[in-house]
């Protein structure tokens, strides 16, 4: 059986090809907030553009350097939800669950923040390497409408923050986030939403059989007991498919820590 | 099946009216898709215009124009305010 390190992860399933000393940062966020705009102004001409393997959908890739890191973005399709329904959702959210990113960037956009945050609160409960970017936020002041920044950010527990992508506004701190958190020297904390007791309840039966697994490296076992119970058969079979190569990933991934 | 205490189906709510959603009667991934969009309890929604031969229609919510059809708009029940 062949043994699969991140990279190897990556392009097998992904069709992603790192540099060794690339730091994969992924872009989500919901349709039409100006994700590709951002994504364009960070990579400038340093993109390449394909096809996810076995799928129709777009694919674009780009490279930038902050400080001492070299980061390579992936521009991911716009999607409402981490339980998807189109192929350009599923290609997000897969990535998102399974590509493990370094950092996942979710993209609000600052005029209708309300509606984007589900996104945002779904991918939190996944990882605790993200940063929140609230853009179009030129186009919120137009509208009059004013974003407490560091309350929304004290209420997420994850750096937020403000950009005009467009304009340019907020692209160096939006770096400052995204390679603080790529490094780990900023603590994060997302918010964990609670859901009704019943849920509640039957998450913690089911925790204890899912810890079993000791897969918490690759999966949050929250989220994978929240999603068992949504009873996503199609997702259940998805998540089984990549722990079986993952879990081989994992394991060398062990073996280079120690080594 | 639920009962929603004196609601109205969302497909006939008359262009300009607002009203708020008290409960969802869909299944499934349309359900799944429709409360990504942010139509849950207690959401207000404004119908702002009916397609040419009555079907689809256009509402506001949580300040985005979504348009549904009105088979899938008479399964979310709604008070009017």
């Amino acid at each position: 059986m062949q043994i699969l390190n991140h990279s190897q992860m990556l392009q097998e399933y992904f069709g992603i090809v790192k540099k060794p000393d690339q730091l994969i940062i992924a872009l989500a966020g919901n349709l039409n907030v100006g994700k590709s705009t951002l994504f364009n102004s960070l990579t400038g001409l340093r993109q390449h553009t394909g096809n996810w393997p076995g799928k129709t959908v777009d694919n674009a890739q780009g490279s930038f350097s902050y400080r001492d890191k070299n980061f390579l973005m992936i521009d991911l399709p716009g999607t409402y939800s981490i339980l998807a329904h189109t192929a350009e959702e599923e290609v997000a959210r897969d990535f998102i669950c399974f590509g493990h990113p370094d950092v996942t960037v979710i993209v609000l956009d600052a005029t209708s923040l309300e509606r984007n945050l589900n996104l945002a609160l779904q991918v939190m409960e996944i990882t605790s390497r993200l940063v929140i970017c609230v853009n179009l936020i030129d186009e919120a002041k137009k509208k009059k409408i004013s974003i407490d920044f560091i309350t929304l950010e004290k209420e997420l527990g994850v750096p937020v923050v403000a950009t005009a992508a467009r304009q340019g506004i907020g692209l160096n701190s939006l770096k400052e986030s995204i390679y603080q958190v790529a490094i780990g020297s900023r603590e994060l904390n997302p918010t964990q939403i609670k859901y009704s007791m019943e849920v509640e309840n039957a998450v913690l039966k089911l925790l204890p059989q899912i810890e079993k697994f000791r897969f918490d490296k690759l999966f949050n076992p929250r989220w994978v007991a929240l999603r068992l119970l949504d009873g996503d058969e199609k997702f259940i079979r998805n998540i089984t498919l990549h722990l079986n190569s993952q879990s081989r990933w994992a394991v060398t991934r062990e073996a280079e820590i120690a080594l | 099946m639920i009962t929603y205490d004196k609601s109205i189906p969302l497909s006939q709510i008359a262009v300009g009216c607002t009203c708020r959603i008290v409960g969802l009667e869909l299944d499934g991934i349309l359900r799944r898709r429709i409360q990504d969009l942010g139509i849950i309890p207690g959401t207000a929604v404004e119908c702002i215009r009916r397609g040419p031969s009555g079907d689809p229609t256009a509402y506001t919510i949580r300040g985005t124009t979504v348009a549904l059809r009105k088979e899938d708009a008479s399964l979310i029940h709604v008070h009017l305010i």
